[in-house]
């Protein structure tokens, strides 16, 4: 099947009347040492029909997380996503179109951005949010770069509270020479204090809270905020959006950065991406955020109007002084945020995430009446540590359920509790934890 | 295009007014012409030891961002703050609108500069 | 005039019901704890589905995408987006995968990866991929790393430069910076190309590589590149290969054959996938042998007739972002590849340079073209004509497009031509489009003669006019706020 619409008549037409007589003349100025030989090793076109086939097999391999309980979080979450969302993602005009460089025929997809940003500033209760990076933990790394080059210092200091893989992209980021990462042992499943206040007197230019933490667990965000304030460094947190219904927002608590992976907001699993990275910000910190940014602006008939604005910071005009090489955003899984936002609303939204805590505390608690308390004794929003030795063997036993166990970590279980979950669900989960 | 007589020149487009143990640095009509209408300008930081040839500001325009170089190394004992609110002064008046002034450590830093003639050749050459 | 979806929202008209958990009594100002909650309301939009619906419908009415017509965008491949690759993406046993779920459960989703990374390989003679860059400049920056990683194995520390074209995408010199060299940039010679006398002066033993597009940012095929090649590697540099303009040439010729160490192509250019309005993209990295061991974690794997995920090279950079890239885009590039097999693919290139060379003839009389040669994919022309008459300017002749329905090219890139538009008419335009779009650039360029103030004001006919991008950074309003300014 191609999409190549001149036939071959056409061709030779197209091609005579620029004094050519064949297609392999266009190639004259390719050396004859590289040019290929030989066909491709591949295999042939297949139909539409034959495609239809061959990937619906490949898809049946797979066992869709998404169309059984799920009890795997860590950063990436089972949500329902409206019905509503995914036609409105199918207009083509949405997901055919380019980066809206030429602002008067992308005032649409200016716009949604312009209320994507303005909505991340309302969930984070920051000044400004840019139009989104790759995912949450490339997102991280971008704010330590920041925070690095706005403080003139380079420590960055992460509690092993973070997410490992976040932690990983900070360690592979760190090759830029921006900022230098020292990582925190956390022991006790949120951030040691003692440690983590003993860096302080080492010039540090931020302090990475993730808040709840990768083990689902509250941290003491309001003391680690003066501390690191008072060593001169900004406050990074790292949050699920989600949980903004209801916690406390980094604005609130005094963080200079806000980041996470606004997958949980609309879009699917998908195996792991394409998701999005919000990066919201303080006003003081604005013309040095990275990624693409919506401004409002009139016309020549003074008529309100979007534009991709300050784009003094970005890599096409600062080339290489730039900080930071992205040139993209991941526009259309922010366009799927804006939606699910706008169709939960402030209400929809809240229930949301209580109907996510109230289940992981109602597994919780029965899962300690079953012997299996939490590994860390400590507040948890829709995610915690189920303490057990045989977390491995519990995953098989519920897999043969049908059920998607959690991630198996040091000590336990890592389950995260979404609202597509419900109470017989938990209760399948609390039995096959005993082995019923 | 303005060059006045009573000032010195870089190759980055900067013009420098010495006032005793002070250089007083600004960016030329050429500069500002160049770069278009000016948006944002951060300012250098006040009291910074700078070495010559630091960059010490960075003007930005809608599509353009240059940073401003320091032909002289010394201490930055004052800035121009109203160009924080009002960017568009560049444009309006290079010559009235400095962007640092730095106490020189060591005066000879100037005599790399251009005289107005030679930046106005200068100029020429580039276009 | 359009208003924003605040403007919209009134108070409790949002009627999406959340079923309650029906779990007990949970007190959240114990099991949280008051000091973590949130406080006052949560300011987000209050809408009726129905309201939302038609919002982003009438905004999607106030965008541009390839089914609308012509995008002529060089260097960005906008290519037809075929409709079965967004059905195979949205097939639950692909969408609805958790990536921490037991390898055995998603054979079937590593088996798209595996084969999309031999797909890459043969199609750019490279012996090994990574899929996990979410974009074609997240692709440059893991290629890097990886060029880093390679001289810091080898003790080799003293190579601190990175060379790029002066016609390079901004990217490029932006990418080694982020990496940590120093950027230098090479010259263009008078046809277009990489000039051989200027690399050769900036060659020595500080080079960690040159970053190269070919065809490169005008278009043109670097017939100097296995002269190129040794002259970067006699140095001890490793070539890069910015995948950008990969489209002319699959089928044709493939940069590992031309020496290239390391490679990104975009899988939102060449491979069909949708821009979806700036992203996702998906940046796959190929390498040669000598590479492999850096490639990030974790590789998907195949043994026994089993994929498997592999975390365990010891010299990898790590990990460039989180779980293994953008595997939705994946689904739809590897989607794209069967349907066209390898005659299809290069019929694609072939096709794609046919359309470029075509527009470009036809296009001669009317309007200036710096480097006149035979093209690839994509071209260069400029204004100069109309400049010169009339001072109509690129941008003009860009905005004035916008009236007759058509996506400009890109402009005033490469950096090196003034006043530039760069033309890329995909293989999937037919000569009846290519032909209007002739037509409408030569009535253009008569207006710039005739009425050269329509063209100075244009657009005419889009829902906003020109806007004031001056004002939007001077005075940043970057969200929406009750009093209507931040």
């Amino acid at each position: 099947m191609r999409f190549t619409p001149n036939s071959d008549a056409v061709v030779q037409e197209m091609l005579n009347s620029i004094g050519l007589q064949q297609l392999e003349q266009l190639f004259d100025d390719v050396p004859d040492q590289v040019q290929m030989k030989r066909p491709l090793d591949l295999p042939p076109e297949m139909s539409e029909m034959e495609l239809y086939s061959h990937l619906s097999h490949l898809a049946g391999k797979n066992m869709a997380a998404a169309e059984h309980p799920c009890f795997l979080g860590a950063g990436a979450y089972d949500s329902y996503i409206p019905a509503a969302l995914d036609q409105l993602l199918l207009r083509s005009e949405f997901y055919t179109s380019y980066t809206p460089y030429q602002a008067e025929i992308s005032q649409g997809i200016l716009q949604a951005i312009f209320e994507y940003q303005t909505m991340i500033c309302q969930l984070t209760q920051m000044d400004v949010s840019n139009a989104s990076l790759y995912d949450g933990a490339t997102a991280l790394a971008e704010a330590c770069t920041l925070a690095a080059v706005h403080t003139r210092k380079q420590l960055i200091v992460v509690p092993e509270t973070v997410h490992p893989e976040y932690r990983q992209v900070l360690d592979t980021y760190a090759i830029s020479g921006y900022y230098e990462p020292v990582f925190v042992p956390c022991p006790d499943g949120i951030m040691d204090w003692d440690r983590v206040a003993g860096i302080m007197n080492e010039q540090p230019a931020a302090l990475v809270i993730q808040h709840p933490n990768f083990w689902g667990h509250l941290e003491p965000v309001e003391k680690a905020a003066d501390l690191i304030h008072q060593a001169g460094g900004l406050l990074i947190m790292v949050v699920d959006p989600l949980s903004l219904a209801i916690l406390k927002p980094p604005g609130a608590w005094g963080a200079d950065i806000a980041v996470g992976e606004g997958q949980p907001l609309g879009n699917a699993l998908n195996f792991g991406g394409p998701y999005l990275g919000f990066m919201a910000v303080t006003r003081k910190l604005m013309r040095k955020l990275p990624g693409r940014i919506v401004g409002q602006t009139d016309d020549v008939e003074g008529k309100r109007g979007f534009v991709l604005t300050l784009q003094a910071r970005e890599q096409h005009i600062r080339r290489e002084k730039a900080g930071s090489n992205i040139c993209s955003n991941q526009a259309l899984n922010a366009l799927a945020a804006a939606i699910y936002l706008a169709l939960l609303g402030p209400r929809g939204l809240k229930e949301v995430a209580l109907r996510c805590h109230q289940l992981a505390v109602y597994a919780q608690r029965r899962l300690e009446e079953a012997g299996f308390p939490l590994l860390y004794e400590k507040p948890f929003f829709r995610e915690f540590v189920v303490k057990t030795p045989d977390a491995a063997a519990i995953n098989q036993r519920l897999l043969a359920q049908g059920m998607v166990g959690g991630l198996e970590v040091d000590g336990g279980m890592l389950l995260a509790f979404t609202e597509k979950l419900n109470r017989q669900d938990i209760d399948r989960l609390v039995a096959t934890f005993k082995g019923e | 295009m303005q060059v006045p007589k009573e000032l010195m020149y870089t190759d980055e487009h900067e013009w420098i007014k010495v006032d005793g143990e002070r250089a007083v640095i600004g960016i030329t009509d050429y500069a500002q012409h160049n770069l278009g209408d000016i948006v944002f300008v951060e300012v250098p930081e006040l009291h910074a030891q700078v070495a010559s040839g630091d960059a010490i500001a960075v003007v930005e325009s809608v599509k353009a961002v240059s940073s401003i170089y320091t032909p002289v190394g010394g201490t930055i004992v004052e800035i121009n703050d109203a160009l924080e609110e009002s960017p568009e002064l560049l444009n309006q008046e290079p010559y009235e609108q400095f962007i640092a002034i730095i106490e020189m450590d060591d005066p000879s830093d100037l005599d790399d500069l251009m005289t107005p003639e030679e930046y106005e050749k200068f100029c020429q050459a580039q276009g | 005039m359009s208003q924003l979806i605040f403007e919209k929202s009134r108070p409790h008209s949002n009627k999406m019901t959340i079923p309650p958990a029906e779990v007990g009594h949970v007190d959240i100002n114990k099991t949280i704890g008051e000091e973590y909650l949130r406080t006052g309301e949560l300011p987000l939009p209050d809408l009726n589905e129905v309201e939302t619906v038609r919002h982003y419908t009438f905004l999607s009415k106030r965008a541009y995408g390839v089914d609308d017509g012509l995008y002529p965008l060089g260097s960005c491949t906008m290519k037809y987006n075929p409709k079965i690759d967004e059905w195979a993406a949205r097939l639950p046993g692909l969408a609805g995968l958790h990536p921490y779920q037991p390898v055995e459960t998603v054979q079937g989703a590593l088996q798209i990866m595996y084969e999309t990374a031999q797909w890459l390989s043969e199609i750019t003679g490279m012996d090994q991929f990574t899929l996990q860059p979410a974009a074609g400049a997240h692709g440059e920056l893991t290629g890097v790393m990886m060029i880093k990683a390679y001289h810091n194995k080898r003790g080799d520390r003293g190579r601190t430069t990175m060379l790029v074209p002066d016609s390079a995408h901004g990217t490029n010199p932006a990418t080694a910076n982020v990496v940590g060299y120093r950027v230098e940039e090479v010259k263009s010679d008078p046809r277009g190309l990489v000039d051989l006398e200027d690399l050769k002066s900036k060659l020595g033993p500080h080079i960690a590589g040159l970053m190269l597009t070919n065809p490169n940012t005008l278009g043109l095929f670097e017939e100097d590149i296995l002269q190129i090649s040794e002259l970067v590697h006699g140095c001890g540099g490793l070539l890069y290969y910015d995948g950008a303009n990969l489209n002319a040439i699959m089928g044709i010729a493939r940069p590992g054959d031309m020496g290239f160490d390391v490679v990104h192509v975009n899988l939102h250019k060449t491979f069909g996938t949708p821009h979806g309005g700036g992203g996702p993209g998906s940046g796959p990295v190929g390498v040669k042998k000598h590479l492999e061991e850096f490639l990030p974690i974790p590789r998907v794997d195949k043994r026994q007739d089993k994929y498997l995920l592999e975390y365990d090279y010891p010299h990898s950079i790590g990990k460039v972002k989180e779980f293994y890239g953008n595997f939705g885009v994946v689904v739809k590039a590897y989607t794209y590849m069967r349907a066209l097999g390898r005659e299809g693919l290069k019929e694609a290139s072939q096709h794609a340079v046919l359309n470029a060379n075509y527009v470009k003839e036809h296009l001669r009389d009317t309007y200036h073209i710096p480097f006149d040669r035979l093209c690839k994919h994509e071209f260069v022309i400029t204004a100069k004509n109309q400049m010169d008459s009339n001072g109509v300017a690129t941008m003009d002749i860009a905005k004035r497009l916008l009236d007759y329905g058509y996506h400009p090219p890109t402009v005033y890139f490469p950096l090196i031509v003034r006043e530039a538009m760069m033309i890329e008419p995909p293989e999937t335009e037919s000569r009846e489009r290519l032909d209007d779009f002739i037509a409408t650039m030569k009535e253009i360029a008569d207006q710039a003669v005739d009425n050269p103030d329509v063209v100075k004001n244009a657009p005419h006919n889009t829902v906003v006019r020109r806007l004031d991008e001056v004002k939007a950074a001077r005075n940043p309003v970057v969200r929406w706020e009750e009093s209507g300014d931040v």
